[in-house]
């Protein structure tokens, strides 16, 4: 077990204890990576109804001042100035050598840019942006917010009657509203697939608004576990896991969040290796990966080809409640990244069986 | 009914005629919540005590489960295949892993009885 006493706290530590919550440290913090309904039953319910996460644990800040948009685009291949006021957008990080520093979400408030960023990365995250900075703007860190997140095929009947302007986001749209009287602001936007909604939250109204969402119909809490295996099904990156300093966007399967415009402008970190892999090809990709039966194959499995030699790692793995499988997702060399490419996965010294497969691996239910 | 040892990794093991049938205690199947597979011995696969002999995985992680005492495996749970969350709802029956014919019975008895290894978890709590 974890020691969780040098652990931070977020502000709904207290609420996680009194449901019953089982505590364990993800990034420094005292998570609940369960409750007692358990990891099958909680990611079950989010994709049958609505579950509430609380992920106060990431990074939230803004950039405020004029250009706050050109600034970032120093940082990130993201079209993050052709980025609609209301509007968020998913946007990598990248080093000089062409890795992914984080990934993160943007938005566009109009004034000022808001940003979400990964609880392990936020401190690094947040030095580079702030030195990235030109005079006149400020990145403003705050650490006084906590975030919850509402998803699941319920979310908007729940949202609907507390908060009409949030159920009429589409996916990706942001507002400022309140809910039963407390300010929030909120994207249409998760990390399981679902429809759903990330709510930021001032620290000291946090546990209201949490116990307010979950005294709604079909609303329950769950943990780290749950939110780990939806956000696998959805085929998404866990940053640390599946994406790194050392993995590109292209051999990530992330192009797609590389703007236009910056495909032809070439100015952000790394522009060198990424221009050079989309012309050529990566060395390797990140693929989805089904082994066959029901045996799952996590983390760091090595991944062989029919002639056993070594040709990738797993990089995240486990059972999907709701494939009712065993799911994978890792790095192969290029030419076996072919969506039912037979191959090998060493567990445990022994080969299981598995293709390559498209993901998500459980289609999304976004509201476009 | 034969009394029921423990171990310090969570199994529990019960003399059944000449073998003796092997599981994971309530406390374990809980620590790791829903079972989702198992991968059983071999039979005939002569162990050491102490040996890994077996994997139950969950939805989030996969743990050794040790052979407690040294033997031959002479039995696997077949039913287990089909449905391995009886780990989760009969941990001590019908969720059972394998049968060990021992190399020495008597390295049984000096396992943990029930109340030391209920001391056991509450001092690992």
């Amino acid at each position: 077990m974890a020691d969780t006493e040098s652990l931070l706290e977020t502000p709904l530590g207290g609420l996680h204890r009194a449901l019953g919550g089982r505590m364990v440290g993800f990034a420094g913090y005292a998570m609940p990576v369960q409750y007692p309904a358990g990891i099958m039953a909680e990611h079950l319910h989010c994709r049958g109804a609505a579950a509430l996460f609380d992920v106060s644990h990431m990074g939230q800040a803004e950039i405020l001042g004029e250009g706050a948009a050109a600034a970032l685009e120093q940082l990130t291949p993201a079209d993050v100035q052709g980025l609609k006021p209301g509007r968020q957008r998913y946007a990598l990080l990248t080093t000089m050598l062409g890795g992914i520093f984080d990934d993160c979400m943007v938005a566009n408030l109009g004034d000022r840019l808001f940003l979400v960023v990964n609880a392990g990365r936020k401190a690094e995250d947040f030095a580079l942006i702030g030195a990235a900075l030109p005079p006149g703007l400020r990145l403003n860190v705050l650490a006084d917010r906590a975030l919850l997140a509402l998803q699941g095929p319920a979310a908007e009947a729940v949202i609907a009657p507390l908060a009409p302007a949030l159920a009429a986001l589409s996916f990706m749209g942001v507002a400022r509203a309140e809910i039963g009287g407390i300010p929030v602001l909120a994207s249409r936007s998760g990390y399981t697939g679902e429809d759903g909604f990330e709510i930021s939250v001032a620290a000291d109204q946090a546990e209201a608004l949490a116990r307010l969402l979950l005294a709604q119909p079909g609303v329950q809490p769950a943990g780290l576990g749950a939110r780990d295996s939806l956000r696998l099904e959805a085929g998404l990156c866990l940053y640390g896991s599946d994406i790194d300093e050392t993995t590109s966007p292209v051999e990530a399967a992330l192009t797609w969040s590389i703007g236009k415009r910056r495909r032809t402008e070439w100015n952000f970190p790394g522009a060198e290796r990424v221009r050079e892999e989309l012309a050529n090809g990566p060395r390797r990709l990140r693929v989805g990966l089904k082994p066959e039966g029901r045996q799952p194959a996590r983390a760091h499995t090595p991944i062989q080809a029919a002639d056993g030699s070594t040709v990738g790692e797993v990089t995240s793995g486990g059972f999907g409640p709701s494939l009712n499988g065993p799911m994978a997702m890792g790095y192969v060399d290029r030419a076996l990244a072919e969506d039912g490419t037979a191959l090998d996965l060493m567990v445990r010294g022994k080969a299981l069986p598995a293709r390559i497969a498209p993901t998500p691996f459980v289609p999304h239910r976004y509201k476009r | 009914m034969p009394e029921t040892r423990f171990t310090k990794d969570h199994e529990w093991v019960r003399q059944d005629g000449d073998a003796v049938t092997i599981g994971i205690t309530d406390h374990a199947q809980n620590a790791l919540g829903d079972v989702v597979f198992v991968d059983l011995p071999e039979v005939g696969r002569e162990v050491a005590a102490g040996e890994a002999c077996a994997v139950v995985e969950s939805v989030k992680a996969a743990s050794d489960v040790y052979a407690p005492v040294a033997g031959t495996v002479v039995e696997v749970n077949g039913a287990l295949a089909a449905d391995p969350a009886l780990i989760n709802r009969e941990p001590t029956a019908g969720g059972w892993f394998f049968k060990l014919a021992p190399k020495d019975a008597a390295e049984i008895a000096v396992l943990m009885d029930e109340d030391a290894y209920a001391r056991f978890v509450e001092s690992e709590a």
